[in-house]
């Protein structure tokens, strides 16, 4: 087993919370893992990633080669189409459409959905619409992993028992926001599966 | 054993806790800040009464540090590349006093200049201090090698450095920890000269460092982290120092390398095991994270021998951080990238947050300035440094900690006029208050805008040493208390700020103007503290 992950984003957008959460759940199944992550001056609302690697063999690299990463999980459209050389051939892009503008040039959400339509597997979904739907807007984050894991190789229990403890400090109530969230993203995904 | 999924500084922080570290002395600096920050947040450290506090600089951590292991207590003191520069002195002789405690320096290097503005490699300072340097490989290796670090240190009392780059420094892996050590009993060196290097006793103290020299390379050729693992094909010898080992076993099945490869993660570099693969292989390829160091050394000015291969010959790319592809690509493999980025997709620098103070700051500099042409502000080291860039575009340098004060000083001197300095509160206390005294014994007529907004934000918001007294300080070293403004930089006060400005930038003496607002980050991250009811750990 192994998973090559690209998790996506601007700075504050929650990329490191997702990889926590995938993380987490990667280690109970005692599976290795290796996740790098950008700290620093990026984090200023630049655009940030995260190479989270997992698999049942020991990990060389702590980053993906090109071609090789089995997905690439977005919390923001553009940010998605940064790291396409990184994607394999059968590689998923699994993004939220909802842009982040922060920058005066920022292109057209147009013609940035038709490349996203372009890649041969994607999810796309407005995120943030379908957290504030699902009953916290805050939650946009996990909306995207809940729509990713299907294609984790990590069972969906698995992911919730992460929620369950990375949030334990929080209190039940954003627990069961986080859950939801999460389920309603894999929902969406087992939709566009189906189709 | 324990495991623990850690970054790389974390696993540094780990490994000295477990060692018995006695106290951490650091200024924050990505990629080097967390280090210290596990270390403030570790219940374990709190109830061992390690001391964790933020210090002024580079230098007086040092120092700080230096004064542990004289007392006989472990220490250790990080900092990134750069401040190495800041901590030189007390770095470079500290190699001929030798500690007592054990000491590990750690510098966090920054290949490809992620959060830098240089890509300086510190294994070249190790080698001028002729001290023994590690470099890890993986976050395992940077917990072992700040563990037995220590004793390294005190078996030959010495200062150690510790040579981290940016990608381990922040990536986690599961790390197994060994067993918690003591702290050392205080106790003075044995020798009561040996911290005095006045000459005729550093003459000595120089000698015994170069006396030391061959056990440190024999303690390099036995070194569990240099190993040399032999290979069917000896068409190439692979080379391969810290991180960049994991990018070679990337790119071959099962990690089935047919060359033999020499890892190195001590130095001095271990002569003899490269020796042996010189011998045995009929070209080198060197993969170094960071400056041409084992390369050059390997050439030498001849270069008469085998082939060697790597950053100088253009196999490596000359500068920036390795990646498994450039290997791949120096091995002459393919490179199979996947789909290209569309011809769409821009770049996102870093910017400066909405509703932040500084804004504010370069809206009234700019229009202070005026129809003035672009050239009169010297800036310095922070958020405040994104100000180069658009809408902004306020700022004409940024060269190292402190020195948008004396640049501006130089700059008046040479008579360029209005001469501007914008500093942040946190570098002001590193580095600004010598340059400022400078400017005030010459009354230089330069105008110091401290940026006061009560952190250091950009490594992520710790404690500032000035907060609160930034004006004291300037009082204290002469500049005149009516030429020192402090300023509520928001929107409602622009027009009164605008005129102080003016007012200030007009005058042909030392002033200082202090925008005083909170950080918006740091703010949010004290209100939300704040709403979980929870007990701060901050002072």
């Amino acid at each position: 087993m192994k998973k090559d992950i690209i998790l996506a984003g601007v700075g504050g957008q929650g990329i490191i919370s997702i990889a926590a959460i995938i993380g987490f759940a990667a280690l109970d199944e005692g599976l290795n893992l290796k996740q790098s992550e950008v700290h620093g001056m990026s984090q200023r609302g630049g655009d940030v990633q995260s190479n989270l690697r997992i698999s049942d063999k020991d990990i060389a690299s702590d980053l993906i080669p090109y071609g090789k990463a089995d997905c690439i999980i977005s919390v923001e459209p553009l940010e998605s189409l940064r790291y396409l050389p990184y994607l394999s051939n059968d590689g998923w892009i699994i993004t939220s459409t909802k842009p982040y503008i922060n920058i005066p040039n920022y292109p057209d959400i147009d013609k940035i959905l038709t490349e996203i339509n372009r890649i041969p597997h994607h999810i796309a979904l407005d995120a943030d619409a379908v957290a504030k739907n699902a009953g916290s807007s805050k939650t946009a984050n996990v909306v995207v992993l809940g729509a990713a894991s299907p294609f984790l190789d990590i069972p969906y229990e698995k992911l919730e028992n992460s929620i369950r403890f990375i949030f334990r400090k929080k209190g039940e109530e954003i627990i069961q926001k986080n859950l939801n969230a999460l389920q309603t993203g894999r929902e969406f995904a087992e939709q566009c599966l189906n189709n | 054993m324990p495991k623990l999924l850690l970054l790389g500084d974390e696993a540094i922080s780990q490994g000295a806790l477990d060692a018995g570290l006695s106290g951490i002395y650091a200024y924050p600096g990505t990629p080097s800040t967390e280090i210290t920050e596990y270390v403030q947040n570790k219940k374990q450290a709190r109830e061992d009464h390690v001391h964790c506090t933020w210090s002024a600089n580079e230098k007086t951590a040092m120092e700080s540090a230096l004064g542990m292991s004289y007392a006989g207590k472990r220490s250790m003191v990080c900092m990134k590349h750069v401040g190495l520069n800041v901590a030189a002195d007390p770095f470079m002789n500290s190699a001929i006093t030798g500690v007592n405690g054990g000491m590990i320096v750690v510098a966090a290097d920054d290949p490809s200049m992620h959060s830098s503005q240089n890509e300086q490699d510190s294994r070249f300072f190790g080698k001028f201090a002729m001290i023994p340097v590690f470099e890890p490989s993986c976050q395992q290796e940077a917990y072992d090698m700040a563990y037995s670090g220590f004793d390294l240190s005190e078996k030959h009392k010495i200062p150690v450095l510790l040579r981290i780059t940016t990608r381990l420094a922040h990536s986690r892996s599961v790390v197994i920890t060994k067993e918690k050590k003591k702290q050392n009993e205080a106790h003075l060196p044995s020798d009561p000269r040996q911290y005095i290097l006045l000459p005729s006793f550093a003459r000595k103290r120089y000698k015994i460092l170069l006396n030391n020299q061959p056990a440190f390379s024999e303690a390099s050729e036995q070194s569990p982290y240099n190993y040399y693992k032999d290979g069917r094909d000896k068409s190439l010898g692979i080379i391969s120092s810290g991180i960049a080992i994991n990018y070679l076993m990337e790119n071959y099945h099962d990690m089935d390398v047919p060359f033999p490869v020499l890892k190195i993660g001590q130095y001095p570099v271990p002569v003899k095991m490269i020796r042996h693969l010189y011998d045995e292989c009929s070209e080198i390829l060197v993969l170094e994270e960071g400056y041409p160091l084992i390369e050059e050394m390997l050439r030498g000015f001849i270069n008469n021998g085998i082939r060697i291969r790597g950053r100088l010959d253009g196999s490596v790319p000359r500068d920036g951080e390795l990646n498994p592809n450039i290997v791949a690509i120096a091995l002459g493999m393919p490179d199979p990238r996947g789909l290209p980025v569309p011809g769409i997709v821009v770049g996102r620098p870093p910017s400066l947050c909405s509703g932040c103070p500084h804004i504010d700051s370069f809206k009234a500099l700019n229009e202070a300035l005026g129809s003035l042409p672009k050239g009169h502000v010297f800036s310095d080291i922070g958020c405040y440094t994104l100000g180069a860039f658009e809408p902004y575009n306020s700022i004409d340098s940024c060269v190292d900690m402190g020195a948008s004060i004396t640049m501006a000083k130089g700059a008046s001197d040479a008579g360029l006029l209005p001469s501007i300095a914008v500093i942040g509160d946190s570098t002001f206390t590193h580095s600004g208050i010598t340059g400022l005294l400078d400017a005030v014994n010459d009354n230089s007529p330069i105008t110091v805008i401290i940026l006061d907004n009560d952190t250091t934000a950009m490594t992520g918001g710790q404690e500032s040493p000035a907060t609160g007294h930034i004006e004291e300080i300037c009082r204290g070293i002469g500049v005149k208390k009516e030429h020192i403004h402090i300023i509520r930089p928001l929107k409602k006060h622009h027009e009164e700020n605008l005129k102080i400005m003016k007012e200030e930038i007009a005058y042909k003496g030392v002033s200082v103007i202090i925008p005083r607002r909170e950080c918006v980050v740091a703010l949010d991250s004290r209100m939300r503290d704040k709403f979980k009811t929870k007990k701060t750990i901050k002072a």
